[in-house]
């Protein structure tokens, strides 16, 4: 453990749902670390535990076992309006759907954030207008996302997730109601912000390809973590390939092996923790995410 | 700021479902309407009727035999002219005693008739009650002590016997007696219903004669001033007692009369604004009926702003602020409405309506805790909601 704190620790955390009075896991048992800096994509069947995973890694939801610390504070320790002030100063949302405001211009969403922070109005609409720059749609600060191509409202959701400068940005299915070459645009851009930012990118998705050019994977099955690998170096700069069929997803790094110098945040040189998360002996074994595993409650969407 | 945001967003969700928000208002805008015009209407009859009461003259004591008390009946006078005098030295002052001995009566002139009511009194009841004359002169002293036949008009009496003629010193036949016409009333007007221009004045004495009695049916005095007006029908009384010892009497200022009727229209005015609240309740119902759905329809939208950081706080008081708002949009609308209604009723309509400040307050400090009261739940709901639940929600 060479850097600073950890943007996310999970150890031992678990999630039990009451249902109908019935316990149901969705999440026995997983510990991983998430530095500055990182990409992470969580990939694993439907049902695997992956959306609930993300909730927590959000403080969106408390883990109902193990310790979860975001931000150096100790969610199971936070009362529900602290929470949603770690969740505004450290988490960035992109989801699948966008989550947009509808009848609300692109700017006022980029600044929505903002208002919770306390920010004043005209300081939040030149962030979120600067933040809009960034993405590319300096040129629509005012439209609404019924005026909108559904890539350009995914790039709305993205500078909203990052104009409160989080530490993580955690992303689920962020291409999955785009078509392919969308898609792979809004993808460039969260890995050139995440390169040029700093920010941690957690990213679930079904993509193999998408997933392939994360410099981290962590494959989840039935509310375990059952693979934790650091990709391929340099993956960022290579074209989605095809030939990586799931058995690369599946292949342990050595948990000494240090990350990729393009993908570290600054001053975290290090794969240590997350190395440790990999190693924790949930290795491959049964892993197949084609098939299917056992439903949690909350389904995915 | 955030109350600032708040406020934006509860506007912009009212003008996203402008029909919805206009129904849910219009139940509000009833009842605060009802409640305003209702209040108005009875604060209007009061004000009439204490007018009426105090148009009667100042420092009235009225006296009259029996007990003045809801449901009593009616008694018979035993007072004479005799009681009268004696009333007169305990005044100390004739000018300051009115009479009055009153029955119905035709009056006849010419071919045309009216029933009205024939009133024998003394020179003084202009005096004592406040009237002024229209046309021609008055009862004198003399017209008393001689029971001269001579008869003052009320104005709807005149009207309907010489609606074409100057009625000064024609012929009026009262119950078949003649009578010459002095003088004729200014008109008086309605007052609770009944025309105080239908009635004919004549001389006391000449009034007893007519019906062949002794009788006096109830005195009136002016008191020199307002301090000792009890003490002295105390001591009007018992003089009438000490003379009649078999009879009550009673002696009731203006002020007992406004004070009794006051209260009898204000509890009819209370009763009245309490319906009205009724509907004002119903219409906060229906605020709350609504906002509940509000929060079902933009739970992904609550989920949303918890993820970027909103407290549970801050979206229950943007879901209070809406109710809030629905309530006192309504209300304003409301008291405008019934503003309204009540000037065009008290214009043109014989009821009367006065608008009071206090009503409008009252109306609108109650639609505004409507809204809270009925906004509360809701909102508390729409604060508790599980982010996560609430962002899957489709």
């Amino acid at each position: 453990m060479t850097g600073g704190p950890p943007a996310i620790e999970a150890v031992d955390v678990s999630r039990t749902y009451q249902l109908d009075g019935v316990s149901v896991e969705a999440l026995r048992g997983v510990t991983l670390v998430v530095q500055p800096g990182d990409y992470v994509a969580l990939v694993g069947p439907s049902g695997s535990g992956k959306s609930t995973l993300m909730h927590l890694l959000g403080g969106l939801d408390r883990p109902t076992g193990g310790r979860l610390v975001i931000g150096g504070r100790d969610v199971n320790a936070l009362a529900p309006p602290e929470l949603a002030t770690l969740r505004n100063e450290t988490i960035g949302f992109v989801f699948q759907a966008f989550h947009l405001l509808p009848r609300t211009s692109a700017v006022e969403n980029v600044a929505l954030p903002l208002v919770y922070r306390g920010v004043p109005a005209r300081q939040r609409r030149a962030r979120a207008a600067a933040m809009l720059g960034r993405v590319g749609l300096g040129h629509r600060l005012d439209h609404r996302p019924n005026q909108m191509s559904g890539g350009e409202q995914q790039r709305v959701a993205i500078a909203r997730a990052l104009v409160t400068e989080p530490t993580v940005l955690l992303a689920d299915e962020p291409t999955g109601n785009l078509d392919s070459v969308t898609g792979a645009a809004v993808l460039e851009l969260l890995e050139r912000l995440n390169a040029e930012s700093g920010v941690a990118l957690v990213m679930v998705t079904h993509d193999q390809e998408v997933a392939a050019r994360a410099q981290r994977r962590i494959t989840m099955r039935d509310g375990v973590v059952v693979a934790d690998s650091d990709a391929p170096p340099a993956s960022h700069d290579r074209p989605p390939s095809v030939d990586h069929g799931r058995p690369a997803t599946l292949v342990p790094a050595p948990s000494a092996e240090p990350r990729s110098a393009s993908g570290s945040g600054p001053g975290h040189p290090s794969g240590g923790s997350g190395g440790a998360a990999g190693a924790t002996g949930r290795l491959p074994r049964e892993a197949d995410p084609g098939q299917p595993g056992a439903e949690p409650p909350e389904g995915v969407a | 700021m955030r109350i600032a945001e708040a406020w934006r967003v509860a506007l912009d969700a009212l003008r996203a479902n402008r029909l919805r928000s206009a129904l849910t208002m219009l139940g509000v805008i009833i009842g605060v309407a009802s409640v305003v015009l209702l209040v108005a209407i009875g604060t209007g009859t009061k004000q009439k009727v204490e007018q009426q009461v105090e148009g009667l003259g100042s420092n009235l004591l009225l006296v009259v035999p029996g007990r003045i008390e809801v449901g009593n009946a009616p008694v018979v006078s035993p007072l004479t002219l005799k009681d009268v005098d004696a009333v007169t030295r305990v005044v100390g002052d004739p000018d300051r005693v009115a009479v009055t001995v009153a029955s119905g009566a035709t009056a006849r002139a010419g071919a045309r008739s009216d029933f009205t009511t024939v009133q024998g009194v003394l020179e003084t009841t202009p005096t004592v009650f406040t009237r002024s004359l229209a046309r021609g002169r008055y009862l004198t002293g003399t017209d008393v002590d001689t029971s001269r036949r001579v008869a003052v008009l009320g104005d709807s009496v005149a009207r309907a016997l010489f609606p074409d003629r100057d009625p000064l010193g024609q012929q009026v036949a009262l119950a078949g007696v003649r009578f010459r016409v002095i003088g004729v009333f200014a008109p008086l007007g309605q007052s609770l219903g009944v025309d105080r221009d239908d009635e004919v004045h004549v001389p006391v004495t000449a009034a007893q004669r007519l019906w062949g009695t002794q009788r006096v049916d109830g005195i009136a005095v002016k008191a020199p001033d307002r301090e000792r007006i009890d003490e002295l029908g105390e001591r009007i009384v018992a003089e009438l007692n000490r003379r009649h010892p078999d009879t009550e009497f009673s002696a009731v200022t203006q002020q007992q009369i406004l004070g009794v009727l006051g209260d009898i229209l204000g509890v009819l005015t209370g009763v009245l604004a309490a319906i009205a609240g009724i509907s004002l309740l119903v219409g906060g119902v229906g605020v709350s009926n609504i906002m509940l759905v509000s929060v079902r329809e933009r739970t992904r939208e609550i989920g949303l702003r918890k993820a970027v950081g909103a407290r549970p706080r801050d979206i229950g008081v943007q879901f209070l602020l809406e109710a809030v708002l629905l309530t006192t949009i309504g209300g304003l609308t409301g008291m405008a409405l019934g503003v309204g209604t009540a000037v065009l009723v008290d214009a043109l309509s014989p009821i009367p309506a006065a608008i009071t400040w206090w009503s409008l307050a009252l109306a609108f400090g109650v639609s505004a805790v409507v809204g809270i009261v009925f906004g509360v739940v809701p909102a508390q709901r729409a604060g508790r909601l599980d982010p996560v639940v609430a962002l899957r929600t489709e």
